[in-house]
C-alpha cells in the first residue's frame, strides 16, 4: 500500500518525524499508534515548550514582581489566547484550564446544574456518551430532583433532529451531547441540536474531548453554551483541559474549587471573588501542562485542522474497507467505506469492531505483540456498549500521523489473532 | 516473544475452549460473582459441598481467555478435594502471579503452572485471578457460615 493521503501536499512525511516516539517499538516491532481517542502522541514542540518553562521559566504565575515571574503570566496567557483562537471563542474569559475535560464537564454540572435545576425539571442527554459526560449529570438529576431523559438512537446509534425534538418538554434545561462518539467516531448534528436547545431555552453542553481533537470547531457557529475538551487528546500534555463557556452564564456560576489566585479581598469571616475566567482557576495550575497545550493548538493551526480531518477520514475509509475484508469481523456504528450512512454528518477517524466471539482483550494482546496499539474494552461508555450489546470492543483511532501502512498492520495482526485462536 | 508465544499456549487454549465446566449450579451451597470492572470481565463461582469436600464447583460469565481459561482451571483443580486443598492452590496460585514465586503446585493443578507467563504482562495478571479472588470470598463465607456480602472486585484487592 502506498502512503496515499487527501492530499499530495498533506506534508505525513514530516508530520511523522516531529513525533519522536514514531521512531521507537513496541514489543519488537516499530510502534502503529492507533489508539488516539484515548491520548494522542506528543510532537517536539510540545515537549520543548513545557521544558523551556521548567528549564528556562520556572516561576509561579500573577504573583513575583521579577522578571520569570512575569514571563511566566505572560506564556500562561499567550496558551489561553492560542486555546481561544482555536476554538473561535469571544473573549479570553471565557476559556477556563482545567485538568481534563472530565473536570470540565463536572465544573457546568455542579457550577450550573447543581445551582439551577429544579425538581421536575430535565437534562436530555445520549446513550452515546462518554462517563464523563453522562455520570455529572446523573449526579446532579439525583441531588436536584431533575430528570435525565436520553434521545432515542436509530439502529446504528445515530441521533436525528426529531429524535431530539421528540424528548423536548417545557422542563428542558439542559441538553448535554457528544460532539463526536468516542466508540463509534459518529458526530452528531450538533448546529441541529442547538438550534433545538435554543428554542427549548435549554443550556447546549458539548463534549468535544474527541470532537475538538479531530474537527475545525467555532463555538460561535456552532452555537454551544459550553464545550469541553483536553490537551491530551489534541498532541498537549496530560493533566490539562479546557472548558468553554458562554460569558454570562459563567458569571452566573459559583466555583467548585476556593483558596488562591481566584480572590479579590479576604477577611477573616469572608471573601469576594476575582471575575472570569480566575474564579474557576483557585490554586497554582499546571502552569507547564498549559504552556504545552498553547503550544499544541498553534502546532495543529499549523497543519490545519480541515487537512488533519480529511486525512482522517482517508484513512477510516481505508480502515473499513481492509477490516472488514477479515473474517467474522464486526464493525459497530453508521460507519461505512463511503462515509455515514444516510448522510447525518460525517465520521470522525474511529472503528470500532470484535473479531468473531473473541474477547477485545485477547484481540488486543495479539495485536500487542504485533506492535499496533489499539484500545479495547468498553470505552468509558457503559451505556453504549448496552445499546450495541457487546461487553467491549476493539477500537482503532486515527489521528494526523497516521498511515495506511499502520491500517494494513493492524489487518495482517487481526490475521493473526485468527490464527492463534483457531 | 510476545503473548502469543507466551501465553496463549494450548494448554491455556485448551482450557478456555473448554466448556465443561462451564455452567450454573442450582440449587448450590455457595455462589459467588466477581468483576473487573475495567475490562468488564464477570465470573460466577457456583461450588457444592459434601463434608468438607468439594463434590461440584462450576463457573459461568463473561471474560477473556485469560480469565475463562484461569476458571476453568480452577474448576479442575478443585474438584473432589477438601476446602483446604482449595485454600493451598489459591495461595500458591496468587503467590506465582503476584509475588513471583516458584509454581508449586499439587498435580490435579499442575496445569495453573502454564499461567506463569502472565508475569511478564502485569495489566493482565488481574484476569487470571479473578476467578480465585471470587474463590477466596467463598471460602472466607464457609469459613465464618455467612452468606456472601457483595461483589468481588479483583482491581482493588484487599
Amino acid at each position: 500500500m502506498s502512503r496515499r493521503t487527501v492530499s499530495r501536499t498533506y506534508p505525513i512525511d514530516r508530520i511523522r518525524t516531529e513525533f519522536p516516539i514514531l521512531g521507537t517499538t513496541m514489543r519488537g516491532k516499530p510502534l502503529a499508534y492507533l489508539d488516539s481517542g484515548a491520548t494522542s502522541l506528543k510532537p517536539q514542540v510540545v515537549v520543548d515548550a513545557e521544558l523551556h518553562y521548567l528549564t528556562r521559566i520556572s516561576a509561579n504565575i500573577h504573583r513575583g514582581v521579577y522578571q520569570l515571574s512575569e514571563e511566566a503570566t505572560v506564556r500562561f496567557d499567550e496558551a489561553r489566547d492560542s486555546v481561544r483562537q482555536f476554538i473561535n471563542a469571544g473573549d479570553e474569559g471565557e476559556v477556563i484550564f482545567t485538568k481534563n475535560a472530565t473536570e470540565s464537564s463536572n465544573i457546568i454540572a455542579f457550577g450550573w446544574g447543581r445551582k439551577f435545576l429544579k425538581t421536575g425539571d430535565e437534562i436530555i442527554t445520549t446513550e452515546l456518551e462518554h462517563h464523563a459526560n453522562l455520570v455529572p449529570w446523573q449526579q446532579v438529576a439525583a441531588a436536584t430532583g431533575a430528570k435525565l431523559l436520553f434521545v432515542p438512537l436509530d439502529p446504528v446509534g445515530r441521533v436525528s433532529p426529531d429524535a431530539v425534538e421528540s424528548v423536548v418538554t417545557e422542563r428542558t434545561r439542559v441538553m448535554a451531547v457528544t460532539g463526536m462518539s468516542n466508540v463509534t467516531g459518529y458526530m452528531p448534528p450538533l448546529r441541529d441540536i442547538a438550534a433545538i436547545a435554543r428554542r427549548a431555552g435549554a443550556v447546549f453542553v458539548v463534549d468535544g474531548a474527541q470532537l475538538v481533537s479531530h474537527h475545525p470547531v467555532d463555538v460561535q457557529s456552532l452555537g454551544c453554551d459550553f464545550l469541553t475538551f483536553s490537551a491530551h487528546k489534541m498532541c498537549g500534555p496530560t493533566g490539562v483541559g479546557a472548558l468553554y463557556g458562554r460569558r454570562d452564564l459563567l458569571e452566573a456560576m459559583d466555583p467548585l474549587l476556593y483558596g488562591g489566585d481566584m480572590i479579590v479581598r479576604v477577611g477573616k469571616e469572608s471573601a469576594t471573588f476575582k471575575g472570569v475566567p480566575d474564579k474557576f482557576e483557585s490554586g497554582t495550575p499546571n502552569i507547564s501542562g498549559v504552556i504545552g497545550f498553547g503550544a499544541a493548538v498553534r502546532y495543529l493551526q499549523g497543519i490545519g485542522m480541515e487537512a488533519i480531518a480529511g486525512h482522517e477520514q482517508e484513512l477510516l475509509a481505508h480502515a473499513v474497507r481492509r477490516v472488514g475484508e477479515v473474517p467474522g469481523v464486526a464493525i459497530y456504528g453508521p460507519v461505512t467505506e463511503q462515509g455515514v450512512a444516510g448522510g447525518v454528518s460525517e465520521p470522525g477517524g474511529i472503528l470500532s469492531f470484535n473479531l468473531g466471539d473473541l474477547h477485545p482483550h485477547d484481540v488486543g494482546a495479539v495485536l500487542d505483540g504485533e506492535g499496533v496499539a489499539v484500545r479495547t474494552g468498553f470505552h468509558c461508555a457503559q451505556p453504549m456498549m448496552q445499546f450495541l450489546g457487546v461487553p467491549g470492543t476493539v477500537r482503532a483511532s486515527f489521528y494526523l500521523y497516521n498511515t495506511f501502512e499502520e491500517i494494513d498492520r493492524l489487518v495482517d495482526a487481526l490475521n493473526k489473532t485468527l490464527e492463534v485462536f483457531s | 516473544m510476545n503473548i502469543a508465544d507466551d501465553l496463549y499456549k494450548e494448554i491455556i487454549l485448551d482450557h478456555y475452549r473448554s466448556k465443561k465446566n462451564r455452567r450454573r449450579l442450582d440449587p448450590a451451597d455457595y455462589h459467588q460473582e466477581g468483576v473487573n470492572p475495567s475490562c468488564g470481565d464477570d465470573i460466577e463461582l457456583f461450588i457444592k459441598t459434601d463434608g468438607g469436600i468439594i463434590s461440584e464447583v462450576t463457573y459461568d460469565g463473561i471474560g477473556c481467555s485469560i480469565c475463562t481459561a484461569s476458571a476453568n482451571m480452577l474448576c479442575e483443580a478443585l474438584v473432589g478435594n477438601s476446602i483446604e486443598f482449595a485454600g493451598k492452590v489459591l495461595s500458591r496460585f496468587k503467590g506465582m502471579l503476584i509475588r513471583a514465586e516458584e509454581p508449586d503446585f499439587p498435580d490435579s493443578a499442575a496445569d495453573l503452572e502454564a499461567m506463569q507467563g502472565l508475569r511478564d504482562y502485569p495489566v493482565r495478571i488481574k484476569c487470571a485471578l479473578l476467578a480465585w479472588n471470587t474463590l477466596d470470598q467463598i471460602l472466607n463465607d464457609i469459613q465464618s457460615d455467612e452468606k456472601p456480602q457483595s461483589l468481588v472486585d479483583t482491581e482493588r484487592p484487599g
